[in-house]
């Protein structure tokens, strides 16, 4: 199995827009893409995560000036529910071109909702941009509150940033206090549906993109498909990225795979062990 | 153009929503119908009195056990089409024909009403209230490619075919409502939150709660759509791999 999926390019970006890169995770690349779509009138509108009444709670939002599309930076690590706007998007706002983000599950969701629009009335020519975030797994609300509560010991409210990576899971305060917790004591309350997910880097968005395999501040960028290739092309020659060639940076495309290759061998383990959940019992498999 | 498919219409008890939905293909039906398939049966589409032997059998409605002539009627449509399609929710899984219980005038005893499943073998399912102008339209055009395309093109279209014929042989799929999506998705350690489900929805009978669909039953009119846009329902990386080739086929088969 190609565990990164079919891709045209892969490089390592940043994006261009100081007002961006500010308050993004890493390299900016989702907003400055979607800004840079906006303005053009390659989408007309995008479906993202941004702020709900609880903190670090995302919600599904619409967003359609560049104001909005700054509202939704930042990785929350837990669920929100971006498709139960994709079909909305369309109607009481109105798009015509939807932009969407989301992590692989979501894009997979996506592209159902296109090859298989049961429910999904006009959806599927009106998508038209559709960009996947790497991702290894989430939390539900109440897991991540127990995380960083019970086991960090800050409040939710005071969390200027969470982090996953080399291991750990880190939270970082507004005062600058740092904790970290081993990811062997976060595994337990992770989403239990993640456990049968094998995809890693959004194989079937047109852009994907996380930090994972470049440096500190930068991201890698897989360019996927034709309408992938049309915008980056697009956004490059606007000078909305700055990029370097992947494998002259570290750590790399190798990284990258191996984290895929990791996720992807764990998980198809437990799908198979589904098979024999019970005595003569299996559990469904939906890739069958 | 010659050897188009041949495509009836046949209407039990349904609202002729989904028949509209075909229609709102707007030019793309007469594309179709230009191109792809002689519609020969339709009660109010084609002069035809008797249901004709026909390719594929687009099938509306539930049927009306006590009714008699329904009962014929789907009996005949099975014996006479090479695929039957239940189109939207009433043929597959009843839907809002599932809250009928009889006593109205003016035949107070038609009070049974199931999908077209239970009384025949189908052999694909599109579920949904009303089913999508989209998705009428990728079955059609893969139906046409299964029967008429080159090698390939048949391989396709069995393989994109393949978990909409599965549904229409999954007595679950035929009993879908919201609470299938709870058996068949949360039950079963599958659900990832995408909320798929709750955009699909035609009532909104589905909002997400902390990352996880909640249903207000009350609501759920049994649709289907819920369970089968679920990506954890159905997902099969052969299609789904190919989504951008398969878009271009349908696009290009439009054109
Ligand atoms: S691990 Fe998979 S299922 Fe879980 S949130 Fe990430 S992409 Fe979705
Ligand atoms: S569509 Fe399926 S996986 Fe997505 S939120 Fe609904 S039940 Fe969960
Ligand atoms: S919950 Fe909604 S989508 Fe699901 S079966 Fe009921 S009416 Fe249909």
């Amino acid at each position: 199995m190609n565990v990164l999926g079919k891709y045209k390019s892969v490089v390592s970006a940043r994006s261009t827009d100081k007002e961006i890169l500010k308050a993004s995770q890493d390299g900016g690349i989702v907003t400055s893409l979607f800004a840079y779509a906006l303005e053009q009138g390659i989408i007309d509108g995008a479906v993202l995560a941004g702020p709900s009444s609880r903190p670090w709670q995302p919600q599904p939002f619409v967003a359609t000036t560049r104001a909005e599309l700054l509202k939704a930076r930042g990785t929350k690590y837990n669920i929100c529910p971006q498709i139960s706007m994709l079909k909305e998007a369309t109607r009481s706002y109105g798009l015509d071109k939807v932009g969407i983000v989301g992590v692989p599950c979501q894009i997979q969701a996506t592209r159902k909702a296109q090859l298989y629009p049961i429910g999904m009335r006009d959806v599927p020519d009106k998508i038209a941009l559709v960009v996947g975030i790497y991702c290894m797994e989430v939390f539900p609300y109440k897991g991540m509150q127990l995380i960083v509560e019970d086991h960090a010991g800050q409040k939710l409210q005071s969390v200027k940033k969470m982090e996953i990576g080399k291991g750990k899971f880190t939270v970082i305060t507004e005062r600058g206090n740092v904790t970290q917790l081993p990811l062997k004591v976060t595994h337990k309350y992770e989403q239990p549906g993640c456990h049968v997910c094998l995809d890693y880097v959004a194989n079937t968005a047109d852009v994907s993109t996380g930090s994972v395999g470049s440096p500190d501040g930068w991201s890698t960028v897989f360019v996927r498909s034709r309408i992938g290739e049309d915008v980056w092309g697009k956004a490059m020659a606007a000078g909305c990225f700055e990029t370097k060639p992947i494998d002259q940076v570290k750590p790399g495309l190798e990284m990258v795979t191996k984290l895929a290759t990791e996720k992807i061998t764990k998980n198809q383990k437990t799908v198979d062990e589904r098979a024999h959940f019970g005595v003569g019992k299996a559990l469904r498999n939906p890739y069958i | 153009m010659a050897n188009k498919i041949t495509v009836g219409h046949v209407h039990m008890s349904g609202c002729t929503g989904c028949l509209v939905s075909l229609a709102d293909n707007y030019l793309g039906l007469i594309k179709i119908l230009d191109d792809y398939a002689d519609l020969v049966y339709g009660l109010t589409l084609a002069d035809v009195r008797h249901i004709p032997e026909m390719d594929v059998a687009l099938v509306e409605g539930s049927v009306c056990i006590q009714d008699h002539e329904s009962v014929e009627d789907i009996k005949t449509a099975r014996k006479k089409a090479k695929i039957v399609v239940a189109v939207g929710g009433c043929a597959a899984s009843g839907n809002i024909n599932r809250f009928d219980r009889g006593g109205q005038h003016n035949q107070p005893q038609h009070e049974s009403y199931v999908p077209i499943s239970d009384l025949i073998d189908v052999d694909v399912f599109i579920p949904g209230c009303a089913p999508t102008p989209q998705m009428i339209r990728n079955v059609c055009v893969m139906a046409y490619l299964l029967l008429r395309g080159s090698d390939d093109q048949k391989a396709l279209a069995a393989k994109y075919l393949k978990p909409l014929m599965a549904l229409a042989k999954n007595p679950i799929a035929s009993k879908a409502n919201f609470n299938t999506l709870m058996q068949e998705v949360i039950n079963v350690g599958l659900c990832m939150g995408c909320g798929s489900c709750a955009g699909a929805c035609p009532v909104r009978a589905i909002s997400m709660e902390f990352g996880k669909p909640q249903g207000a039953r009350d609501l759920c009119i049994n649709c289907g759509a819920c369970y089968s846009q679920c990506p954890r329902s159905f997902f099969h990386f052969e299609v789904m791999d190919e989504y951008e080739a398969i878009t271009d086929i349908i696009n290009g088969a439009m054109k």
